[in-house]
This record gives structure tokens, C-alpha cells and sequence, in this order.
């Protein structure tokens, strides 16, 4: 199991990620996902405190794993949401990289 | 079209400026997301898969250029540089930042525009045919009733929390270019024997995953009553329809378990108590609205156009654009034209700001400065003189508006499905793109002709996939994209919901499919047959024998 | 819980009291629909008032008949998106011409003040002391109505033809 924590950033909406530092970011590199139920339920929790704090909206938890190499979410709603849609590739996530 | 007068202006800017606060309180942390939601909501603004989405009301789709050029402007400087045309007739973009919207309030209320009850459990935007007040069949025009329903149900104070969502469609000629009957109430103008202009009243239809025709509930109710009718069956639903579970709060489920019959009594026993109140619309109310709407100064033209004649003869392109995207106006002369926002492989009803601000611009040159939105997602400008139509044409042709598939195959209805939307299971356009695609050659769509093809992400049904002749909505199967084949649905007069044909496709496989069925349809049709005719003579069998049999 | 009248928070002079507790022998009391119909004409003989409080799927129709021995009605709102109270404080109001006190109880949030008003409620159970100044300030955001309800409103359609 491999899990991190996706949301919304208040302000703008743009999807973030709960990264190995406490911070949130933009993409999945530098996230550092939950191996185990306890380490999922820490992360879950931090991202909760940020939805209080007003920072995100609608923290959750999401399966991810490791693809040549790089992070990516199992379900095709959160692919989605961590590259753009994929009818616009100009757009989003997949067009900044 | 209608314009505001100080009151509709106050109405909106002082609704701009509260929500601007309210925003303003969530940015500073003062009230939460579950406080935020319904207030936010209920001005258009959703929280999608990659931002927050807003909802554009163009009311019964008429819309003028300053407003489309307008909407331009939001589509470059708070979004993407584009934006998506519904299937409520509104314009919806994807990319909205929170801490922009009371500045983007503030700039729609300038033009007369906003996002009040394009979400949440209200009366939603009251929908219209596009052709109104131009179709050479139309019996009254529908937007004069949509605009006095507009203006009531505008933060009803009792129906603002109804069990679920409510939508309104009316439509004034014999052919339903509405889709009333998919509709919770679905009014239809007629005359009756002495001459006197009332509605058909249709309550109960809906699409979602219990969908249901509408029934009539009244053949012939006197346009003055439209209001209190309209409040007796909304006050009927408030009080009964269920509150238990979402998915049933909608009040085709009311009317289903009543019964139409039951359901309208009721309706006839609470209307009886309100008919002679202020609701009632007196002459003058219908006459000063209905000013709004009179015809714009058209020009007394020969009906045919040599100038024209002489331009389809010498340019095919065009010759088939004119045939395929245009209807008869009322007025010799004029001519309605159907601009398709549903291009050959590209996702139907978004439309780019320079698309905007160049339609914007054609409307001002042909058009009066008006322009209407489908409710199959394109656009429609409804009195062009005969004489312009060349013009136009090739100035469409610049914008990439000129897509020639009006009725079409490719001329898809299609939610924003996965790409987009937080309920969607499935993606809905790169399918609509792919079909479109492959029934591309105008010839071939020609020959087969008049075809409905709708498509949802979800059984929620947003691309009202079981009124589309043929039908697709997308599931999630194990985390891989599903694709279940409908046939036989219709959104016009003759409304019928489409069945499922079979087991699901993936992506290729309901593309393939979809050919088979057209295959199918041209083998055995007979001379004069649309699509829907023959299916409705054939049944599903042939149709589901060639999809089934085919190698995989 | 603070409640608001007449733009004041005040202190509520009613005490509730439901089936099976005994009534207590002065003041007024608010009682839910089943004490009022199990002990109607107890209730009815007191000097003191008698508030009826009605849950979300009790029709006022139950109540009507008796009205002119009722000097509260409350109507509640399980949660705020529940909207049947808003048909049910008009038919109280336009329909059985109710002219006591209708209150709004449950999940009353001050955005939903305006509608509440309008539809013929004149006092709220609020969450907050504060209700008082939200409120004040809530009323002025909005000035145009567009339907009429029964209050005293003037519509838009109804300025428009004056």
C-alpha cells in the first residue's frame, strides 16, 4: 500500500499534494507516500489540520505507486487530476512540466 | 431581448457584492468549507477535479454581444482562454480561482449577467427553444413566459431549498426543439379551439439513473396562470417529494410513485386556493415583457436571394454549409443559422475567447447584436438576411465555426465527463471526438442523415445520453473506462428513453460498435426513414444481432 | 439557544414541554404535536399561552382547525437544507391566516434569515449571541423581491407598474 494525500488549495482550487515536508505541492515528486496504515491515518491527519487551518479543501487519501520511477495515482480520477485533462494537454499539471 | 431596469441591476449587483464578502470571509478563515458550500453553490461555483468551476446563466440562452464579449474577456483574464457551452442553454469555465470571483461577479453584473441558482437545489436556468421568435412554425414566444418565470423564481424565497435541483423548459412551436418533456416541469404553448394562446403542462420528466418521460397533467392551462400553476406544483413537490435519499428527491420519483394522474390532482386542489392572487399575470405584465421581445426591424426582402443562388452554385462548401445549417426564418428573406460548436474532433461546446469575441462581432454585423445558446451545445443566430449568408460564412470559416454537421452524427450533445467533472466515472469527450472522427466525411453523414448522438461520464446524465437516438454513458469497471450503448431515445415531441442494446465497450470497441448500428440502420431502412424511424420500426434486435456478432 | 425577535436577541419566554412530562401549572409552554393533540383540550383551557411545535414532515393541516388557541407555532428545520417550513410558514400564514408568533427552529442559519423573513417567520432560534448584528447586517444586503408572499413587501413587478 502506497498512499499519499490529495486536495484542493483554497484559493484557487489547483490540486496540491502533501509533500515529504509538510508542505504542499503542485506535483507528486517529493511526496513521500504512507507505507502503512498508521503512517496513512499521520498523513491524513496533517492534511485535515490544513483544510482547519483554511489552506485546502477536501483533503483525502489516494493509492499511488511507483512507475518507471515516477509517482503516479492507480485511479484514473486522481491521474486526472494530477496531470490535466486529457483532451487538453495545454492545460493543467501536464502542461507545466 | 430583455433588458434589466433598476431593479433586476440592484437585484444582481447586491447579490455580486454578498457573495463577494462571503468569499472574502472564507479567504480570511471566518466560515468553513461546509459553510461555504451552499453559499457558493448557490451562485454557480463548483469545486471540479482541477479547480473551481463557474456557472454562467444565459437566460432561455439568449445572450448579446457585449455580454458574449464579455464572457471573452473572463474566458482570458480569469480562465484558460476558453469556455463551455451547456445543455442549460449557460457557459461554464473550468479554471476559477476563489479570490477572483467577487471581481468577476462585479464585471458579469455590468453586463447583466450571473450565476444565481446555476447550482444547488433551486429552480435552475428556465431553458427555451433557440428558434424563438424567428421559427416560421412557432405559435407564441416561449421567452416571454421564461422571462416572467425567471424574475419569480429568482431567490423564491420558499423554493430556494427544494428535496433536489429544478429545471424549466418551454416551447412554443409544434416542434419540441426543448426537450420539455425531459424536463421536471415542461410547458408547451398552444392554442386552443377559440383561438387563445395557454401551455400544455408536463411535470415528472428527467434524465439521471432513474429517468422518466414527463406526463401531461394539463392539456390547457391560460398563459395569466402560468405563475400560480407553476407555484401550486412546486409547493406540492416542496412539502412531498422524498428528502430521504438524493437519488430519489427529484420529482419525476414524486410523480412516479403518486402517479401522474394523483399528482396532478393535488396540483389542481393547491392551485384552485391560488389562482386569483397577485400571481396572476395581468395583460399588461405579459404585454410590457412581452415588449422585450418583439422582432427585431427586419426588411421587407424577396424571399429568394439571386446573390445567394449564385454563391452555392459556385461554391460547394458553402452550398452545403447553407443546407445543413440553416432554417426557415418567419421573415422572406431571413434565414436562422445553426453555428455548430461540435468541430470534427475537438471537444463540443467549448469555444475559445476569440471565437467569443469574433462571434461577438458577427452578431453585431448580421444579427441585431444577439445570438442564442443551444441546448445542444451550439450556437444560433436567428435573423440573418439571405443576402448575408455568404459573408458570414466565410467569416465563420476564419473562426472555425463553419463545421457544416447541424442534426448530424457528429453533432454531439457531451458532458464534460472525466476530463473535467468530480462525479464523472468515465471521459465523455475523447469519445465524442473519436466518433466524430470517424463519421467525419460529410457525405457519409449526409447520407445518414438525422441522428441524435448524446453521450454521458455517469449515469447522472448530464450529455443526456437516453434521449439521443443513440445513447452512450460511461462507467468505471475495476478502474478501467466502460462504455454501454443505448438506442431508441428521442428529446422532441414524440420523447422516447433509449434502451440499453447490450454488454459494454471499451473506448475503440463502442466506436466500432456505433458504426455497426449506423450500418445497420442504412441497410435497412426504407426511403425516407430517419435513424430513429426505422429503429422504432425495427426494434433493438437487428441492431443488437450486427453490434454482437461482429469478431472482437 | 438565543432567540431572535424583532431584531433583538431576547430571552424566550416559553418552556417546552413534551409527552410524558407534566404540564406545568403557568406560563407559556411549547409543546410538540402529539402533547397537543393527546391533551388539546387541557391545553386549550390555560390562561397562559400554548406554543405548538411542529417537525419537519407534521403539516400544518393538523393544527389549523385549533389555530385561534395557538400563540406560537414553530416549525423546524432538521437541517438547513430542508425546506418544507418555507411552504409550510405561507400556508400557515396566506392560507389559515395565522397571525401569532412563527418560529424558526433547528438548523437557522443567518443566510437563510431572508427567505425565512420573507415567507412569514418573525422569530429564530439562533446558534449565536452575534445573530442580532449578522442579521442586521444580512438585511441590507438584498431590497428587490420579485414574488409575492403574503408579507409586506412591495414586488419588483408590483414597483415597476407604480
Amino acid at each position: 500500500m502506497h498512499q499519499v494525500v490529495i486536495a484542493n488549495r483554497l484559493t484557487d482550487g489547483i490540486v496540491v499534494f502533501l509533500g515529504r515536508e509538510q508542505e504542499w505541492l503542485e506535483g507528486l515528486e517529493g511526496c513521500q507516500p504512507a507505507q502503512d496504515t498508521a503512517q496513512a491515518e499521520a498523513l491524513l491527519a496533517r492534511g485535515t489540520e490544513a483544510e482547519a487551518e483554511q489552506f485546502v479543501v477536501g483533503p483525502e487519501l489516494i493509492e499511488v505507486e511507483l512507475r518507471e520511477g515516477i509517482l503516479v495515482p492507480v485511479k484514473m480520477r486522481e491521474a486526472m487530476r494530477s496531470r490535466g485533462p486529457s483532451v487538453r494537454t495545454d492545460l493543467g499539471k501536464q502542461a507545466e512540466n | 431581448m430583455y433588458q434589466y431596469d433598476e431593479f433586476d441591476a440592484d437585484f444582481v449587483e447586491q447579490r455580486a457584492v454578498q457573495f463577494g464578502r462571503q468569499v472574502e470571509d472564507r479567504l480570511a478563515g471566518k466560515i468553513t468549507e461546509e459553510q461555504f458550500r451552499p453559499l457558493r453553490l448557490m451562485n454557480g461555483l463548483y469545486l471540479q477535479l482541477h479547480a473551481y468551476m463557474l456557472r454562467i446563466n444565459v437566460p432561455y440562452g439568449c445572450l448579446n454581444s457585449t455580454q458574449m464579449r464579455k464572457l471573452a474577456h473572463i474566458a482570458r483574464v480569469f480562465d484558460k482562454g476558453y469556455g463551455h457551452l451547456t445543455t442549460r442553454q449557460n457557459m461554464q469555465f473550468n479554471w476559477i480561482k476563489l479570490s477572483d470571483m467577487p471581481a468577476i461577479l462585479l464585471e458579469l453584473a455590468s453586463v447583466e449577467m450571473h450565476g444565481i441558482q446555476s447550482s444547488g437545489n433551486c429552480i435552475r436556468n428556465i431553458t427555451a427553444d433557440e428558434y424563438a421568435g424567428a421559427s416560421a412554425d412557432e405559435i407564441e414566444d416561449p421567452r416571454v413566459y421564461c422571462e416572467i418565470l425567471r424574475q419569480w423564481s429568482s431567490l423564491h424565497p420558499e423554493f430556494s431549498f427544494l428535496p433536489r435541483k429544478f429545471k424549466i423548459a418551454v416551447s412554443g412551436s409544434d416542434r419540441d426543439r426543448a426537450a420539455i418533456k425531459a424536463h421536471d416541469i415542461g410547458l408547451r404553448l398552444h392554442k386552443n379551439e377559440a383561438g387563445e394562446a395557454g401551455f400544455e403542462v408536463f411535470v415528472g420528466g428527467g434524465l439521471g439513473r432513474t429517468p422518466f418521460i414527463g406526463q401531461s397533467i394539463r392539456a390547457f392551462l391560460p398563459t395569466q396562470h402560468v405563475l400560480s400553476y407553476c407555484e401550486a406544483i412546486l409547493r406540492v413537490y416542496n412539502q412531498l417529494g422524498r428528502r430521504d435519499n438524493k437519488y430519489k428527491a427529484r420529482i419525476k420519483i414524486l410523480v412516479h410513485e403518486m402517479g401522474g394522474e394523483a399528482f396532478g390532482e393535488k396540483v389542481e386542489k393547491e392551485w384552485a386556493e391560488i389562482r386569483e392572487t397577485a400571481l396572476e399575470l395581468p395583460e399588461s405584465e405579459t404585454a410590457r415583457v412581452g415588449g422585450f421581445f418583439a422582432p427585431p426591424p427586419h426588411e421587407k426582402l424577396d424571399d429568394d436571394d439571386s446573390d445567394l443562388a449564385g454563391h452555392m452554385a459556385g461554391d460547394p462548401d458553402f452550398a452545403t454549409w447553407v443546407e445543413q445549417q440553416t432554417a426557415r426564418h418567419r421573415e422572406p428573406g431571413y434565414a436562422i443559422v445553426n453555428v455548430s460548436c461540435s468541430p470534427v474532433g475537438k471537444p463540443p461546446g467549448d469555444i475559445s475567447a476569440a471565437q467569443m469575441d469574433g462571434f461577438a462581432d458577427l452578431a453585431d454585423a448580421y444579427n441585431f447584436g444577439e445570438m442564442r445558446v443551444t441546448h445542444n451545445q451550439n450556437l444560433v443566430l436567428t435573423d440573418v438576411r439571405k443576402k448575408d449568408l455568404f459573408a458570414l460564412w466565410q467569416k465563420l470559416v476564419t473562426l472555425g465555426l463553419a463545421t457544416a454537421n447541424h442534426g448530424l452524427i457528429s453533432d454531439t450533445i457531451c458532458c464534460p465527463g472525466l476530463d473535467y467533472c468530480a462525479l464523472a466515472n468515465a471521459r465523455s469527450i475523447p469519445l465524442a471526438e473519436k466518433l466524430s472522427e470517424r463519421f467525419a466525411d460529410q457525405n457519409k453523414q449526409k447520407d445518414i442523415g438525422e441522428v441524435y448522438l448524446n453521450m454521458s461520464g455517469c449515469i447522472n446524465a448530464c450529455g443526456h445520453h437516453h434521449i439521443g437516438n443513440i445513447g452512450i454513458v460511461g462507467v468505471d469497471k475495476k478502474n478501467s473506462e466502460l462504455y454501454q450503448l443505448m438506442l431508441g431515445g428521442s428529446a422532441e415531441e414524440d420523447a422516447s428513453l433509449g434502451k440499453i442494446l447490450g454488454r459494454g465497450f471499451d473506448e475503440d470497441g463502442i466506436v466500432d460498435a456505433v458504426e455497426l448500428v449506423i450500418d445497420t440502420y442504412i441497410e435497412l431502412r426504407e426511403a425516407g426513414e430517419k435513424f430513429i424511424d426505422t429503429y422504432r420500426r425495427v426494434g433493438p434486435d437487428p441492431f443488437k444481432e450486427k453490434v454482437y456478432s461482429a469478431p472482437a | 439557544m438565543p432567540l431572535l425577535k424583532n431584531g433583538n436577541i431576547i430571552e424566550d419566554p416559553y418552556t417546552r414541554v413534551t409527552e410524558g412530562e407534566e404540564l406545568p401549572g403557568e406560563g407559556p409552554i411549547l409543546v410538540d404535536l402529539a402533547l397537543w393533540q393527546a391533551q388539546r383540550d387541557a391545553l386549550v383551557a390555560r390562561s397562559s399561552e400554548v406554543g405548538v411545535q411542529l417537525a419537519a414532515g407534521e403539516s400544518p393541516a393538523a393544527i389549523a382547525p385549533d389555530l385561534e388557541h395557538i400563540a406560537l407555532v414553530a416549525l423546524e428545520f432538521p437541517a438547513f437544507t430542508d425546506g418544507r417550513a418555507y411552504s409550510y410558514a405561507r400556508l400557515l400564514r396566506e392560507r389559515h391566516r395565522f397571525e401569532g408568533e412563527l418560529r424558526a427552529v433547528g438548523d437557522v442559519l443567518i443566510e437563510q434569515l431572508h427567505f425565512m423573513d420573507r415567507v412569514g417567520f418573525d422569530s429564530f432560534d439562533m446558534k449565536s449571541d452575534e445573530a442580532a448584528e449578522e442579521w442586521k447586517t444580512a438585511q441590507a444586503d438584498m431590497s428587490v423581491w420579485y414574488q409575492p408572499t403574503g408579507d409586506e413587501r412591495p414586488t419588483a413587478t408590483r414597483l415597476r407598474r407604480s
